[in-house]
């Protein structure tokens, strides 16, 4: 029975490890794909931390910057840790050898980090790689952890917790290569299983991945997840690919104007306010484009070489001599796995949860740019130390085969289903739903309908199934699980959303434009306990 | 358009038909997977060139399967020197062994003063995303399992030229067998690479940092320089010879 098992293998699933095995715990990863494949990669513009490299900063800057983008819904203490711990957590990676973009100042260390600004940040902040940040972290954690000999387990696709009396003794998993359902038996389980945008399938920046299991997986299995509704858009995604495009952009200098070649908005202001700037003149007709031209060829591939190569793959758009297509598109989600303040799932002891897929009320209603890759790195330490802690006090015992024999069935009548309908175009249907009504502005009647629809989805789903019969490599079979997942988390993103009749950060609603002092708290989702909020 | 695909279970390529107009292979495999043939198997993750997933060979080239445009006609097949796990989809375990092997990553780190043009030193090598590509192009492969491979040694080159690694050697020790000699410097792997990389120039630099650290070519020792010996001081001409 190992110590501490971690479910997924992105940057907070890596930092988590390095930190539990430091600890002293036995230590194994699970990933449903290689750990390098994770969203992480994808991560561009930077990550904060107040080193005041460049310019003047300090950590109460980060910290009421933090807060204010927030709006109201963050736990300070939480906020309060993760910036005091970024200058730090930014030395650690440097003692890894991550490869920052540097400034000449002749100095050592981390005080050589160059640094850029972004979106609701008062200073340059954001260290950075080029715009490869998330995705150079990334591979030096893993570099790290094959020094660390960390284990990993490959193609395991999370199926459900295993808890006795609200207490988690380990997880099943379908082994993707040979079609298995398996358990895994720990002490303590951290989840790192990253956010829920590709429920916007279409509609969003992220990996095809990112369909929340480890949050279906807590709900499931009796716990909390929180604050469901506030999914960020990002301002700028190519238009007709949904690829990302760096807020470093604008960061860097980009302009954001429609059609007419006019500005409409400050481009620096936080992701809600730009992304709502930007829906409006799509509303109006407008087509909306990133301007980087005047930055120049040279500066652009100095600092922006991923978006000059995937605007001209993607767009047929040089950024250096043409204007760039943009759309806003679900990008980041906020709400997950309700966590306390040591990252502990709410309702699940010994479980824990980091990074995208967990609430750690740092983000609150809207996230800054440059904020996730600090959290995955300050709050996987924190868990991995904490499921470490954990382990040292929790029962030897292991569960029996009762989760995995219910699963083992459930995986068989999968295959024994019939498929009457397929299921890929809802998939489709799905993302484009949730884009049009549980987008960036909502409205109660649309929320509604979203619901029914969800609601009829179903009952759709009874007459889906998989097609593919092979037990091995089935990637038929997970994605039919991961809609699954997307179905099961889709009504809690619309009822959380319908509860909150009020604007705030990134959930903005017609007719409840302003932030209403009584819905300035979480919107809490437990099954099998009486729904609440606190 | 038609594309045709290997397909592992029948070993054959199959001919799948696709509207027409350009777009991203990744998107034509998913929409065969979604509208025609649900067990076409293949790995795919970010769309924007950056996770390394998708990595496939188009007509005999590899690609990233997001980052190439369909042509009629196009034939696609897994990565070679990767055992097929199903159709296109691959195991790339190999790669964790190999960089194991390599022990690409810092030994002993210590505080360095880094510039902007040390940070030049390996921004390329650092864009890596482990796609496999280099590796499914290397033809060391066919002959030597066992070789480091290009991406492996190009990450090696990239921490030992890293300031903050007080010392190189142990790096430079563990790339030695099966490593820099090894590789033959015939560039397919610099040609395919999707982001760019050179690990042809990358493994030409750590064999100069080979031999800075005392080791030399192994197969340079056993060469034959045109034997039978001419004599005449080794220089492979003897006037009087034939004559």
């Amino acid at each position: 029975m190992i110590d501490v098992l971690i479910i997924g293998s992105g940057g907070a699933g890596l930092t988590a490890a390095l930190a539990a095995k430091d600890a002293g715990a036995s230590v194994a990863v699970a990933g449903k794909a290689y750990p390098t494949n994770s969203q992480t990669s994808m991560a561009q513009g930077g990550m904060n931390a107040a080193l005041g490299n460049v310019g003047e900063d300090d950590i109460g800057s980060h910290i009421a910057d933090t807060i204010k983008s927030a709006k109201g819904l963050c736990d300070e203490v939480m906020v309060k840790h993760m910036c005091e711990n970024a200058p730090g957590t930014i030395a650690w990676l440097e003692s890894l050898g991550v490869p920052f973009s540097r400034l000449d100042n002749g100095k050592s260390g981390t005080q050589t980090v160059a640094q850029r600004q972004m979106g609701g940040a008062s200073a340059k902040r954001a260290c950075y790689a080029q715009d490869y940040t998330g995705l150079k972290i990334l591979h030096t954690l893993y570099d790290t952890c094959l020094k660390e000999e960390i284990d990993f387990l490959d193609e395991h696709y999370l199926l459900n917790l295993i808890t006795e009396e609200g207490t988690v003794k380990g997880a099943t998993f379908l082994e993707i290569r040979t079609g298995e359902v398996k358990q895994i038996s720990a002490r303590s389980v951290i989840i790192a299983t990253g956010g829920y945008g590709a429920l916007y399938h279409g509609s969003t920046t992220n990996a095809y991945g990112s369909t929340g299991d480890g949050v279906a997986a807590v709900l499931r299995a009796g716990g909390a997840v929180s604050d469901m509704e506030f999914i960020q858009f990002h301002p700028t995604a190519l238009k007709h690919s949904s690829i990302l495009v760096s807020e470093s952009a604008r960061g860097e200098g980009g302009y954001l104007v429609n059609e007419k070649g006019e500005r409409f908005v400050d481009e620096l202001k936080p992701r809600d306010e730009v992304a709502r700037a930007i829906f409006g003149q799509i509303q109006e007709g407008q087509r909306v484009f990133l301007d980087v031209r005047h930055l120049g060829e040279e500066k652009l591939m100095e600092l922006l070489p991923q978006e000059v190569e995937l605007c001209k793959l993607h767009e047929h758009v040089d950024p250096a001599k043409e204007l760039i297509p943009i759309q806003p598109v679900a990008h980041y989600t906020m709400g997950g796995i309700d966590v306390d303040q040591g990252l502990g799932v709410h309702g699940i002891k010994g479980c824990f949860a980091v990074g995208e897929c967990s609430n750690a009320k740092v983000h609150g209603a809207n996230r800054l740019g440059g904020n996730s890759l600090l959290e995955i790195t300050v709050f996987g330490k924190l868990a991995g130390e904490n499921a470490t802690k954990h382990a040292a006090d929790a029962s030897s015992k292991p569960a029996d085969d009762a989760q995995q024999q219910k699963d083992t069935e459930a995986v068989e009548a999968l295959f024994a289903q019939k498929e009457i309908v397929n299921f890929y175009p809802y998939r489709e249907k799905l993302g484009n739903l949730l884009y049009e009504k549980v987008g960036i502005v909502r409205d109660n009647a649309q929320l509604q309908d979203a619901l029914k629809e969800v609601t009829a989805m179903q009952e759709m789903q009874k007459a889906m199934g998989i097609v593919d019969q092979s037990r091995a490599n089935n990637q038929n079979l997970i994605e039919f699980l991961e809609f699954q997942n997307a179905l099961l988390l889709a009504p809690t993103i619309i009822t959380s959303a319908i509860d909150r009749d009020e604007s705030r950060g990134a959930h903005y609603k017609v007719g409840f434009e302003q932030e209403d002092e009584t819905h300035k708290k979480h919107t809490l989702i437990q099954w099998k306990k009486e729904a609440t909020c606190r | 358009m038609q594309i045709k695909i290997l397909r592992s279970e029948t070993d054959t390529h199959q001919l799948y038909t696709l509207p027409a107009g350009e777009i991203p292979l990744l998107n034509a495999l998913s929409y065969i997977k979604e509208t025609q043939d649900a067990t076409l198997t293949f790995s795919a993750g970010c769309r924007a060139s950056v996770c390394g997933t998708c990595a496939v060979r188009v007509n005999g080239r590899e690609e990233l399967a997001c980052a190439y445009k369909v042509k009629p006609g196009d034939i696609i097949e897994p990565l070679q020197y990767h055992p097929v796990l199903r159709d296109l989809k691959v195991d790339k375990h190999r790669a964790k062994e190999t960089l194991l092997k390599s022990t690409a990553w810092l030994h002993t780190p210590q505080e360095a003063s880094l510039t902007h043009s040390d940070e030049k030193l390996s921004e390329r090598q650092t864009d890596c995303i482990l796609c496999d590509s280099c590796y499914s192009a290397c033809p060391v492969y066919a002959v030597n399992p066992d070789f480091l491979g290009p991406f492996a040694l190009t990450r090696a080159y990239r921490y030992s030229t890293d300031k903050r690694e007080s010392s190189t050697k142990n790096i430079i020790d563990n790339i030695q067998s099966n490593g820099v000699w090894d590789c033959t410097l015939c560039g397919e792997c610099t040609a395919v690479c999707p982001k760019g990389i050179d690990p042809k120039m990358d493994i030409t630099m750590l064999r100069g940092l080979s031999v800075q650290e005392g080791y030399q070519d192994p197969s340079f020792a056993t060469q034959s320089f045109g034997t039978p010996d001419f004599g005449g001081g080794g220089f492979g001409f003897d006037p009087n010879a034939g004559f």
